[in-house]
């Protein structure tokens, strides 16, 4: 039998509290994270994204005390993210009970980061979060964003992950700044550009609305699947109705 | 589950997040210490043998602290070790990830790369657990939360001798065929993460516990 297909809610957290907002922008509370992590491990999500959302906007590091309150609340897999720019960084978030760091824009700034990580813990540690955008100046129609979605780069999304796969990521965060928050479904023909160019386990994110929209995600090459509105504002059997929407398309899930 | 609180050492030589074994064998009523003496280690009821990152790695960092030496003192005393992703791989006679290094031999079998594309192997697989498990009691059915890309694809035990009794293996499958566990008297391992394996993974966590 198969891998599981991994159903990941994401906290992502502003100054203490997990925040939503739509296309990265206009965020409005969802409560405090340390509860949201036990409400998930409980209502049986496959791992948990802890994404600091401000930290490379305002310069500043994770909350060490915050992941290490959730982390104690999840006997799943957790990963953080957000202002990780070196090593160090990396250390103490693990040694504050993450299981797993997700970079974005340090790494696209400073490539060698990448290989700092994975030689030291393995590339299973790393995940590459992949902020991307259409941009039909781009050989392969999309483009690379950093600091939140905010700014663009200049890179290919598609050359970028290649890259990035080589230097030893161990899966790739896709998350597509014109799907997300919309609830409109997921950036199917994003997902299935990267995974016609990479191996690693991808994990697709931003856009889903409803549990119908995450077998087409997982057709399209998604291992995993994130989101963040859906389980947060939805009824609280949301993950367990997603899984149902995967299972019966098919994809094996955990129970 | 026994009355006194069993204290479980986890051998803390330098790498990798040991906050979640931590946790869940406190979630699981253990008391915990994170160390690299070899006192401490040694006394406990349970010692923790972990393991991430590479296994040449982590090896050497092992041996820089004696972590080997008192596994095996545990071992001949007949006091319970459970080693854990690189920590069980390590038992094994050796391994080709970057380059070939030889393990503690406990067991036969060389840590291989496995045979597909689709590495790293992350995520939830079922583990088929061998008859009688002592670790998978009750956890006939259940997927483990899983985060490597190299394993043990062969198993071949010598029968030659018979006094020696075979180890239960329990297998794993991602595109192949692994070994996912073995038990072998005070010593067991388990390629996967029973802290981030959920309810499944504490349910085998307090079957080891439960064993001392």
């Amino acid at each position: 039998m198969s891998t599981a297909i991994r159903v990941i809610p994401c906290l992502d957290v502003n100054n203490g509290r997990v925040v939503k907002g739509v296309n990265f922008e206009n965020l409005r509370d969802a409560g405090d994270p340390v509860e949201l992590a036990h409400r998930y491990n409980a209502a049986g999500a496959d791992e948990l994204t802890f994404l600091d959302v401000t930290a490379t906007t305002e310069n500043r590091d994770t909350t060490y005390d915050l992941v290490n309150r959730t982390a104690k609340q999840a006997f799943i897999p957790l990963t953080v993210g957000g202002g990780i720019r070196s090593v160090d960084h990396v250390e103490n978030l693990l040694r504050n009970g993450a299981d797993k760091v997700s970079v974005s824009s340090a790494a696209v700034t400073n490539p060698e980061l990448i290989n700092d990580i994975a030689r030291r813990w393995g590339a299973q540690v790393l995940v590459l979060s992949l902020d991307a955008r259409s941009n039909a100046q781009m050989p392969s129609g999309y483009e690379v964003m950093i600091k939140g979605g905010q700014e663009g780069t200049g890179k290919d999304a598609i050359e970028w992950v290649q890259e990035a796969e080589e230097r030893g990521v161990g899966e790739i965060l896709i998350n597509s700044i014109d799907a997300d928050g919309t609830r409109d479904g997921f950036d199917l023909e994003m997902i299935r550009a990267i995974r016609q160019a990479v191996g690693v386990p991808l994990i697709a994110s931003g856009g889903a609305g409803e549990p119908a929209h995450f077998p087409p995600a997982i057709e399209a090459g998604a291992n995993a699947v994130l989101a963040a509105s859906l389980f947060h504002y939805g009824p609280d059997d949301m993950i367990a109705q997603v899984k149902d929407a995967i299972e019966a398309a098919g994809y094996p899930v955990r129970r | 589950m026994p009355t006194k609180v069993p204290t479980i050492a986890i051998a803390d030589y330098g790498i990798g997040n040991l906050g979640s074994l931590a946790n869940a064998l406190e979630h699981c009523g253990a008391k915990v210490v994170l160390t690299d003496q070899g006192q401490e280690l040694l006394e406990a009821d349970g010692m923790i043998l972990p393991g991430n990152g590479a296994f040449a790695a982590s090896k050497a960092a092992m041996q820089d602290r004696s972590i080997l030496r008192w596994v095996g003192q545990r071992v001949a005393g007949g006091r319970p070790v459970l080693a854990v992703c690189v920590g069980f791989q390590i038992l094994f006679d050796g391994s080709e990830e970057f380059g070939s290094h030889e393990g503690m031999g406990e067991w036969p079998g060389t840590v291989k790369k496995l045979p597909t594309k689709a590495v790293p192997h992350i995520g939830w697989s079922h583990v088929t657990p061998v008859a009688d498990s002592a670790l998978f009691a009750g956890l006939t059915d259940e997927r483990f939360y899983f985060s490597h890309s190299y394993g043990v694809l062969d198993w071949n035990f010598d029968q030659g001798n018979e006094a020696m009794v075979p180890p239960q293996v329990s297998w794993a499958h991602h595109d192949a065929d692994f070994v996912a566990a073995v038990e072998n008297g005070p010593l067991a391992g388990v390629q996967f993460h029973p802290e981030l394996s959920g309810r499944a993974g504490l349910t085998l966590l307090k079957n080891w516990l439960g064993s001392f």
